[in-house]
């Protein structure tokens, strides 16, 4: 294509991929992580086909609705929502190449990640503490098996995404550490996904019971 | 593999703030949605369900275009084929357990 000479005369930034596209090396790993995470989508959809078939077998334990609480998923989900949109201004920060901007945004997005784990926490902690375990019924063991995984799952995109921003800050706006921003967000955002769906089959449908 | 300065073969265009910001609000906006009719119980279960279902349906929308960049790619995208086939299985693993569990249920 006869793009050099146009090219000349457009800013670069506007016109030529995103810096993490720029080696061939960083597309094949975007490529590669996209493989990926069709492979957990697999993983979540098994624990999800589990939680539906086993939500209504309650034991002697207690039913879906009387354990979820609709304030403590509600503010989870707004939490995950307004991260998954602050790592996106990360990314669109990433490639204006404003190395602060991209810092700023992924320490919000990480505070929010570890707001949401801390709201976690706290239900399965009263949960437990009120005799409902995964040892308890079939419901409980699918419920804190899914939702337990989502949130292993976000656990470590906080303790990754920190290593990232650590690099980030060393070493600025490279096309090495901008396909790891670009990747780890792919990460995020397919989280919340995940959350969506947690929060529509598990406590809405499952707190109908 | 093409040149570093080359145009990417798909959609990749410098965007403004305006794509974040509105897939922002249409999540928040279909969250609420949700919560809303599954709070107020005017509807029926069943109707409910595909609803609320349809509605997580068009988040996932929301996150790959507005935030996953999904169209872009060095090459052909053939992520979304891999995505494509994956959302079949996802279905097909979720509907059929519990199709084969509803007789199980009848047995007991």
């Amino acid at each position: 294509m006869a793009t050099t000479e146009e090219s000349l005369h457009i800013p670069s930034h506007s016109r030529s991929k995103p810096l993490e596209y720029s080696t061939e090396d960083g597309a094949l790993r975007i490529f590669g992580f996209w493989v990926f995470l069709v492979t957990d989508m697999l993983l979540f959809s098994c624990f999800f086909a589990t939680y539906a078939v086993l939500y209504r077998h309650i034991s002697t334990g207690p039913t879906p609705s009387a354990i979820f609480d609709v304030r403590g998923y509600t503010a989870e989900t707004l939490i995950l929502l307004t991260s998954s949109f602050t790592s996106g201004i990360a990314t669109y920060e990433m490639r204006r190449q404003n190395k602060s901007g991209l810092i700023t945004w992924t320490i919000i997005t990480l505070l929010l990640g570890l707001s949401f784990i801390g709201l976690e926490v706290s239900e399965f902690w009263s949960d437990v503490v009120s005799g409902a375990t995964m040892q308890t019924s079939a419901f409980l063991s699918a419920f804190f098996t899914l939702v337990g995984t989502h949130g292993c799952h976000v656990s470590f995109g906080i303790i990754w995404i920190t290593s990232v921003l650590i690099q980030v800050i060393r070493r600025g706006i490279t096309p090495v550490t901008s396909r790891k921003v670009f990747i780890t967000s792919l990460y995020w955002h397919f989280l919340d996904v995940v959350w969506v769906f947690l929060f529509t089959v598990v406590y809405m449908i499952g707190g109908m019971y | 593999m093409s040149s570093p300065d080359e145009h990417m073969r798909s959609t990749h265009r410098e965007h403004g703030l305006g794509v974040p910001i509105a897939g922002f609000i249409l999540s928040i906006v279909l969250t609420i949605i949700a919560l809303w009719l599954d709070q107020q119980g005017a509807l029926p279960r069943d109707w409910l369900i595909t609803v609320v279902l349809g509605l997580a349906v068009i988040q996932i929308a929301i996150q790959l275009f507005f935030f996953m960049h999904v169209t872009e790619s060095d090459e052909r995208a053939w992520h979304i084929w891999l995505l494509a086939l994956g959302f079949l299985l996802v279905i097909t693993i979720v509907a059929y357990s519990m199709w084969i569990m509803t007789f199980g249920a009848e047995a007991y």
